[in-house]
């Protein structure tokens, strides 16, 4: 039972195989066995998600119930919870205790899902290795000398040991897409705007976004079809209205129209990474796809461009963090400046203090324009290179990563080598557009994931062509040995 | 471009960040790397493209002027660490 998808326990609770209860034990026992040697959860919420569990039941036997009505889902610790804590991977936050809700957990709420607990994360989002946590690093199932990614990465790990059926992660530079190609699941980024960032911790707002973390597209779009839509509570919430994203799952990819940067295939990319993506394209062609060379010339100014406006909103949005109103408060303060500076000397990680130092800088008088504005305008040449290309093709299609998972250590002291490894996935974000990992094939029995991006709310159309694809490959049904 | 000690102490007192005597050469040595891959943006003239704050055409939104949201003074001030008469405590500022 733990290896179903979504779809798969829906239909197992309908035609009532499995009582919810049995499901969230199943399920909670697993995360028991294995939460200490992949540190996936950061909290499990075992007695709130048993009484869920038992109010589904009854639910379900009333015939008041929806599709996903006891069905168990992990979520990441950026998301405010009412009742539990929402650490966001920091030190700054262990003893926070949310009051209320964030839109994506109500609406998941009403939707009858039942969370398992929160998972672990890089710290405030920041990292790409979900080292940068203060509750530890998360293991890749697939190997627990690596990394699963970050910085949703125990998000990844928890759907890839199927220790949950499915997960919530958010995405600023790549932290949904880059640790669901390393750990083999399937994430989708939507569309900056579709889905509420309310309750959401901010890191830096113009690029976060929320979304599914999945063993299948299908799942997605049974997520996203929750989550999706307008929320008066985020001032960057899209009122365009949302598509049935299960809708169209079905449709022949026939004369599809991919596009492939020349930029995402050179001497960055690893060989073998790039020999997988080239036989996924294959099985894409095969369905009736037809593959066009396409440039993105400024892709690797992406990653200096990002490294500017990233940390200069995560510097401002940070600044709320002063140990007066909630948070880490340092003991026995001199003074109120001693207060703020302490408090935030000891609440946060190092590479959270590295973004914020980076992002004061260029934001600062004298710097300001050489840095930010210039940042500014590298991402509007970036978003019309996307535009330019999206005249030509349906989508794009490359690499989510430049290589597979890598070791635990190998890049934490090297924070230049960590950021590159973000080629591929910050640029997606600078523009504001969707794209799904896919997996997409194994390097030494480590996954590989193939990025699909869409244009402007093109959601619908990257889960469908993601959805024929698993129709024809089993790269996503593949389990760790250890966790089968 | 590099970063020296002064530059790192201005920074951190402007972001009311704490930082020990013994991390400032670190900070030195990797805030100089982090701008030093900024300034690779310097092969493109900018000089015409307007700069991109935001990545979706926004405007803001107006609502009617209305109470929506209750006070939730009690429940707020659970996650802090001092408080007085419904305010929050700080160390004394003025004499």
């Amino acid at each position: 039972m733990y290896k179903s998808t979504l779809v798969q326990l829906s239909t197992a609770l309908e035609s009532k195989k499995i009582s919810s209860e049995e499901l969230i034990r199943l399920y909670i026992e697993r995360c028991n066995k294995h939460n200490n040697s992949l540190n996936c959860f950061i909290t499990i919420t075992e007695e709130e998600a048993l009484k869920k569990a038992r109010q589904a039941d009854k639910k379900r036997a009333s015939g008041d119930y929806n599709l996903l009505t006891g069905i168990p889902i992990a979520q990441k610790d950026i998301f405010c919870t009412s009742g539990t804590k929402t650490t966001c991977g920091s030190k700054m936050l262990d003893n926070f205790i949310a009051p209320y809700d964030a839109t994506l957990i109500k609406k998941m709420n009403n939707a009858g899902l039942i969370m398992l607990g929160k998972t672990n994360m890089d710290e405030f989002a920041m990292g790409s290795s979900n080292e940068t946590s203060f509750y530890g690093p998360v293991k890749n199932p697939w190997d627990e000398s690596r990394v699963p990614g970050g910085s949703s990465g125990g998000s990844a790990s928890a759907v890839a040991a199927r220790l949950s059926p499915a997960a919530t992660g958010t995405d600023t530079g790549g932290s949904i897409r880059q640790p669901s190609s390393f750990c083999g699941i399937t994430g989708l980024k939507p569309t900056y705007g579709r889905v509420s960032r309310y309750g959401m911790v901010a890191f830096a707002s113009s690029l976060d976004q929320g979304g599914p973390m999945t063993q299948t597209a299908e799942d997605a779009a049974l997520i996203m079809n929750i989550i999706a839509g307008f929320d008066e509570h985020d001032s960057t919430s899209t009122e365009k209205p949302t598509d049935n994203y299960t809708e169209k799952l079905n449709n022949s990819i026939k004369g599809l129209k991919i596009g492939l940067p020349k930029q995402y295939f050179d001497e960055n990319l690893d060989n073998n990474v790039a020999e997988v993506i080239e036989n996924g394209l294959k099985e894409l062609e095969k369905l009736g796809a037809k593959c066009v060379d396409v440039e993105l010339p400024h892709t690797e100014l992406s990653i200096p461009a990002y490294y500017v406006v990233a940390p200069a909103e995560c510097s401002s949005n940070l600044s709320r963090y002063d140990g007066v109103r909630f948070g880490h408060r340092c003991k026995e303060p001199k003074d109120l400046s001693d207060l703020y500076c302490r408090s935030r000397q000891e609440g946060f990680g190092k590479e959270v203090k590295r973004r914020i130092m980076t992002g004061t800088y260029v934001l600062s008088a004298g710097y300001y324009d050489a840095y930010y504005i210039k940042a500014q305008k590298i991402r509007q040449i970036i978003s019309n290179d996307f535009k330019n290309v999206f005249k030509n093709v349906d989508i794009i299609a490359g690499p989510t990563t430049t290589g597979v998972a890598f070791k635990l250590n190998e890049k934490l002291n090297d924070p230049i080598s960590m950021y590159l490894s973000d080629l591929y996935t910050v640029s997606v974000n600078l523009a504001g557009l969707p794209a799904i990992s896919v997996p997409s094939g194994f390097i030494n029995k480590l996954p590989v994931g193939m990025q699909l991006i869409g244009n402007y709310f093109q959601e619908s159309l990257l889960m469908n062509v993601a959805h024929q694809y698993q129709k024809v490959t089993d790269w996503h049904q593949k389990i760790p040995q250890a966790y089968e | 471009m590099s970063i020296d000690k002064s530059e790192v102490e201005k920074i951190a007192w402007l972001t009311r960040l704490a930082i020990d005597k013994e991390d400032i050469a670190n900070y030195c040595n990797e805030l100089t790397d982090i701008v030093n891959l900024m300034e690779q943006m310097n092969s493109v003239d900018t000089t015409d493209i307007a700069p991109l704050a935001h990545p979706i055409n926004l405007f803001s939104r107006l609502r009617i002027d209305k109470v929506t949201e209750t006070d939730q003074r009690e429940n707020f001030q659970e996650n802090t660490v001092e408080t007085k008469d419904g305010y929050y405590l700080v160390p004394k500022v003025i004499d």
